[in-house]
């Protein structure tokens, strides 16, 4: 691939659990006008259109219908990725490689709150056939790869309890995080059980937002923009929607497309080459089975790391500075935006009381959540 | 290559309704029980409470000067913000219609056993810019004698019935 | 920009309920692309899969459900939907994944199992419309494409008679396609006597409610000449959609196909669409949609298809065959897999493989389009031999 494709604009409403004031049009439409006026472009200046939506969290069928009025969109090239948001940076990112346009834009939204049967909704993921009939919930999924994952690598309870505590601080100076809070791990161990060895407060809880975000080939990258951040690598993969093949221990799929990526950007030893990541936190445990997969750790490394400070803001490699999904709140399809958006900030030097000092590289992981096994990652350079 | 009936005949096996619903197929039955509480905003929020005092908003974009029915924050064709609400009339004209013999789910409805049919319309309300339509119910005519460009008025429910929604208009009905 | 040609193709028999879980159905289709042109799925970067509302196969993330089926096993596998124009869009998408040098192979698949909706698919339509203006008004589907038939035909003062001659057509045409749900040999008073469903439009102007898959297999050049002798190049595609707003806009013409159809022939170098294009499949859920997309994608003036359907001009023999597959009417509408499906008919005739329904003369150049959502999306592709 000749071309380089740089970040040229971000913008987002921010995440807070409900947003009764807006719907979701002009939700969008908000984050859109932060991220053209960021990237300094118009709709008329934008090649193509990328939107992420999924049909039961919308409450539409064919949602992608509502997808351009809230993007200057109309009559011009955009279609939904029902995926994660870095499925459609993915798209965007293609469509620019293949001369659509020299300007993509991918946007993602959640107005979780207003779907107020989102457990019944997940087990409506499940295979109809072999698995709903047994009426299992979304967070028993969670908890048997809980167990699985801590059985063989050895991690503890107390290990995601530290995820939990350290994501949900770090939310609490991140302006845009809606789940911010001060807690201790006797606090989270001891929450109410849900699916043991999953508790209350390993789970994310849901949030409103939305995400919008300007993609543009080099040149133009270079004539918009102060402060390109450079795409270095981008990978997604599924692997089994079926839960009786799956691997429970390891995350597969964020494997695949961490190699996809890695490849692409040139980088052989994640840990040395990149500085700091977010990584998809649905569930406090994942936050550490997603860092093994991204070879950031070696399996069963990711626990005593975290134990000893090594992601927090001040460590080794932090990790989730925004607060994450535990401490931002989970987006579903938005969730890969959220993790994007904060490494952009990082890499620009503008995530405020979070900021870390000197990096060039991050990387973005996200999975779409129980049921499936489908994970993406990009890796993003200054 | 040619995709031939051989070929395609081992890929599907049909089956009939009355295989499934009569136990000879196995089947799955799920119902999703799926609730949704949707906010309006402020643009379609205001719509729904004016129809409740009897009465249709609409919003003008500053920079196409489009009235624009259903009202809304941001004029989708200019893409900017839009500027102040106006009122518009509750009459206006038939664009296109239909004359439905089935109900939403498919079900046919019993026309000879004297069931009116389904008239749904696209009404261009009069006061906003043309060709502004809104979807709604033609009543009190002969579904026959409907006519493009045919001059139409909403019936309202009684104030005390309305309760902030579309429906707060019974339908549409003719006017000289 | 690489040159991405379609080099295999696969597609079920459509029928009103299968037996098969929309899994199988996409494998089924999925096998025969493979088998089609002896690849295995070792040779394949890459999956997108195509399918409109999880509420037909009942299952939410139905991408994800339908993933292992559609051949993505731990693969790089993208869903993408438009609603109806999932299936035409669906090519688009598997070309970037190709075009922009990311992958050189790249399974399509389209998939729809509409059955599984119960008692009527049709009911899952309500929630496609707007859930305060709209849906307290219970519309459905077929009103709204009433709506636009009637505005169609008293804008151009078309009769629904001449309309009906699309039905004839393209029921006659589907007695030749393998697959075909509802092939038949009927007359234009056949479709004016069936059943009102919603003035204008009768039970005959419509498709039928299908389960069904299909799937092409894309390769970049290089792999392309090493797989087959005769690649089917995709030269264009475009893509589009007009305002969620879709009570305030004039639906006699479908300004969101001339959209899309500009930017594949653009990128294809047609200039004179009506001339430089041999075959076409325009989607045609409906009897008026063909004509109405014949208009919108420029091989017809505006007002004027009807005259050319009655002249004999878009029959199989005639100067430019549309639907020589049977199109939706005849062969059946399980909606993505539909649109794929007219795709794969372009793909069969340009490489001169469509058996009894071959069209004469050697066509090298053919457009497909497919239309959806709130009457509002337009997806095109041109292909080349």
């Amino acid at each position: 691939m000749s071309k380089r494709v740089a970040i040229i604009g971000i913008g987002t409403t921010g995440f807070r659990a409900t947003t009764p004031d807006v719907s979701y049009r002009e939700l969008t439409y908000e984050a859109a006008m932060k991220a053209y006026l960021d990237a300094g472009v118009e709709p008329k200046d934008i090649g193509s259109f990328v939107a992420t939506s999924e049909d039961f969290l919308e409450g539409y069928s064919i949602s992608d219908e509502y997808s351009p009025d809230q993007l200057g969109a109309v009559l011009r090239p955009i279609y939904t990725v029902p995926g994660d948001f870095i499925h459609s940076l993915a798209s965007a990112y293609m469509m620019i490689l293949s001369g659509v346009g020299p300007i993509s834009v991918a946007q993602g939204l959640s107005k979780a709150s207003n779907m107020l049967t989102l457990s019944e909704m997940v087990t409506f993921g499940m295979d109809p056939i072999y698995n709903r009939p047994l009426k299992e919930s979304p967070h028993a999924v969670a908890g048997l790869e809980m167990a699985r994952f801590l059985y063989e690598t050895g991690t503890t309870r107390e290990q995601c309890a530290k995820v939990v505590v350290k994501n949900r601080k770090n939310a609490l100076n991140n302006p845009y995080a809606g789940h911010g809070v001060l807690v201790n791990p006797d606090y989270v161990l001891n929450s109410e059980v849900i699916s043991y060895p999953l508790t209350q407060m390993d789970i994310s809880p849901h949030s409103d937002g939305a995400v919008v975000v300007v993609l543009a080939e080099e040149e133009a990258a270079k004539a918009l923009c102060d402060k390109p951040i450079w795409i270095r690598g981008i990978g997604w993969c599924s692997d089994t929607p079926g839960l009786e093949t799956r691997n429970w221990a390891e995350a597969i799929y964020a494997q695949m497309a961490a190699e996809m990526a890695y490849k692409m950007a040139g980088i052989r030893y994640p840990r040395k080459e990149i500085d700091f990541a977010e990584i998809n936190d649905e569930f406090s445990y994942k936050e550490l089975q997603h860092l093994e997969a991204m070879r950031v750790c070696k399996k069963g490394e990711a626990g005593p790391l975290t134990e000893i400070g090594g992601t927090e803001i001040t460590g080794e490699f932090p990790v989730n500075t925004s607060g994450g999904c535990l401490g931002v709140g989970n987006l579903y399809e938005l969730n890969g935006g959220h993790k994007v958006f904060e490494v952009v900030q990082q890499l620009r030097g503008e995530a405020g009381k979070n900021q870390l000092k000197n990096v060039t590289t991050g990387l973005a992981q996200s999975w779409r959540g129980i049921p499936t096994t489908t994970g993406t990652v990009v890796i993003l350079s200054n | 290559m040619e995709i031939t009936k051989k070929m395609v005949e081992k890929t599907a096996t049909k089956l009939t309704a009355e295989e499934i619903l009569e136990g000879k197929v196995l089947s799955v039955k799920w119902e999703p029980k799926l609730k949704y509480a949707w906010d309006n905003g402020p643009a379609i929020g205001r719509y729904l409470a004016e129809l409740k005092n009897g009465k249709i908003i609409a919003k003008k974009c500053d920079k196409c000067h489009r009235i624009m029915i259903p009202p809304r924050m941001f004029c989708e064709l200019c893409w900017v913000p839009s500027g102040e609400w106006v009122y518009v009339k509750d009459t206006g004209i038939v664009n296109t219609w239909i004359i439905g013999h089935v109900d939403w789910k498919a079900k046919r409805l019993d026309i000879k056993g004297g069931v009116r049919p389904i008239t749904l319309s696209i009404i261009e309300i009069d006061g906003a810019s043309k060709g502004m339509g809104i979807l709604h119910h033609l009543g009190e005519v002969d579904p026959w004698k409907i006519h493009r460009g045919m001059k139409v008025k909403a019936v309202w429910k009684p104030p005390e019935e309305r309760t902030g929604s579309i429906t707060d208009i019974k339908y549409f009905k003719p006017v000289k | 920009m690489r040159r991405v040609a379609i080099v295999g193709a696969g597609l079920t028999k459509f029928y009103r309920n299968t037996q098969e879980t929309p899994k199988e159905l996409a494998y089924e289709a999925t096998k025969m692309a493979l088998d089609s042109c002896e690849m295995k799925l070792s040779d394949i970067d890459c999956v997108v899969h195509g399918t409109a509302p999880d509420a037909f196969d009942g299952v939410h993330m139905k991408g994800e459900y339908l993933s292992d089926g559609s051949g993505a096993f731990r693969k790089p596998y993208m869903r993408h939907f438009v609603g109806g124009g999932t299936g035409v869009l669906s090519p688009a998408h598997g070309w970037f994944h190709v075009a922009s040098g990311m992958f050189d192979t790249c399974l399509v698949v389209a998939e729809e199992k509409m059955s599984c909706a119960y008692p009527h698919p049709a009911g899952a339509f309500i929630t496609i419309f707007d859930h305060t203006t709209e849906q307290a008004l219970y519309p459905t589907l077929i009103y709204i494409f009433a709506i636009e038939m009637n505005r169609f035909m008293t804008t151009h003062g078309y009769r629904k008679e001449d309309i009906a001659l699309v039905a004839v057509k393209n029921k006659k045409n589907a007695m030749d396609h393998p697959s075909a749900q509802l092939p038949a040999e009927i007359t234009v008073q056949d479709v004016l006597n069936s059943e009102i469903m919603a003035w204008p439009v009768n039970r005959l102007d419509i498709s039928p409610t299908s389960d069904g898959a299909a799937c092409i297999i894309l390769a970049a050049e290089h792999v392309a000449r090493r797989v087959t002798e005769k690649p089917i190049w995709l030269d264009g595609v475009g893509w589009s959609l007009d305002t969620a707003y879709w009570c305030t806009r004039d639906l006699y013409y479908p300004d969101y196909l001339e959209v899309a159809a500009r930017q594949a022939y653009k990128m294809a170098g047609i200039k004179e669409p009506s001339k430089e294009i041999h075959i076409a499949e325009p989607y045609d859920p409906f009897t008026y949609k063909e004509l109405h997309h014949i208009e919108g994608l420029m091989l017809a003036p505006r007002g004027k298809s009807v005259q050319m359907l009655v002249d004999g001009h878009f029959n199989r023999d005639g100067n430019l065959p549309t639907s020589p597959s049977g199109g939706l009417l005849g062969v059946g509408n399980p909606i993505a897999a539909a649109g794929l499906m007219k795709v794969i008919e372009l793909y069969l005739q340009l490489k001169g493989t469509a058996g009894k329904r071959q069209v004469p003369g050697n066509p090298t150049c053919g457009v497909a389009n497919a239309w959806g959502d709130l009457m509002q999306v337009g997806t095109v592709v041109v292909l080349r031999s």
